[in-house]
């Protein structure tokens, strides 16, 4: 019930808070994600390659 | 000079062309993301009905659209995978999955956030709503069907299977507000016009582009690491700058 006093009080903060930072801090996450994966992956082929040289 | 397209179907030259094409994709998105939300919250007008709560629609209808865009551009790059045996097809269906669930999360998420002010409830068993529900869970049931089958061959043509398949839902969900009487609204824009301000009209449509951009520059990015990943034991990997550093 006072969430719903206070969403009518500050729509704006409650759009801003829970729509478009939600969604902006989604997107923040999902590239740092993708970033790390890629970190990941080039730090195993490196190894991958690593151990094919010393063969 | 002719430009020849196949040869960037190759996982060899589409990696190089990914690696070039993201900035500028990741940049027109955050700068054109900035305008709309400007346009959205400073230019467009406040609505005589909803109030303020509108302006919700600036996220929430292009992360609708993307996620049923998404889903057929998924459901199409599988199939020509499955039918084609193309390996970058199958790459971009794995690539772009994840992204298209986080926009139908994110529909799901803004049009909870609209629904309790204006609907009184955050969430109701709506044709429109239901369907974009089950949307989520077949980007989830995609991800995870490809990740519980080791050989990524298998794994591909799995996935291929039920992205063809949850495809039929796309349609459904955007023909549920015209065939069922639903408590969602119907489309605002039509082919035949808009009673849309013109302000908010361009934060929205700003705001379409500025999420395609986003979605594209994402999954370029996990479209390399992907590449990176499958091909590991050849030799052109062997060969990259980045490998040989």
């Amino acid at each position: 019930m006072s969430l719903d006093i206070w969403m009518r009080e500050n729509p704006l903060t409650y759009i801003w808070l829970g729509s478009y930072a939600v969604a902006f801090l989604i997107f923040a996450i999902e590239v740092a994600m993708v970033r790390h994966k890629r970190k990941i992956t080039l730090q195993q082929v490196r190894l991958l390659r690593n151990v094919g040289d010393d063969e | 000079m002719a430009i020849n397209w196949f040869k960037y179907s190759a996982p060899t030259t589409f990696y190089g062309l990914a690696g070039k094409l993201i900035p500028w994709f990741a940049t027109s998105s955050v700068i054109l993301a900035a305008i709309a939300l400007y346009i959205g919250f400073y230019v467009a007008p406040t609505d005589a009905i909803q109030g303020e709560f509108y302006r919700i629609i600036f996220i929430h209808v292009p992360a609708s659209i993307l996620s049923m865009f998404l889903y057929l551009i998924m459901a199409g790059y599988a199939a020509l995978g499955l039918i084609f045996k193309t390996r970058l097809s199958s790459m971009m269906a794995t690539a772009i999955a994840p992204t298209g669930a986080l926009f139908a999360f994110i529909s799901l998420w803004t049009g909870a956030l609209w629904g309790k002010p204006m609907w009184g409830a955050w969430w109701m068993w709506d044709a429109r709503l239901t369907s974009e529900l089950i949307l989520l869970f077949l980007y989830l049931g995609f991800i995870a069907l490809h990740a519980s089958i080791d050989d990524p061959r298998r794994a591909d043509r799995a996935a291929a299977l039920l992205a063809i398949v949850g495809s039929v839902n796309v349609p459904i969900i955007y023909f549920s507000v015209k065939w069922w009487n639903t408590l969602h609204q119907g489309s605002t824009i039509k082919f035949s016009g808009t009673s849309m301000h013109v302000a908010m009209q361009q934060a929205m449509f700003t705001m379409l582009v500025a999420c395609w951009l986003y979605a594209i520059a994402v999954a370029l990015m996990r479209v390399r690491s992907i590449i990176l990943e499958r091909e590991r034991n050849t030799t052109w990997i062997s060969e990259l700058p980045e490998v040989k550093l």
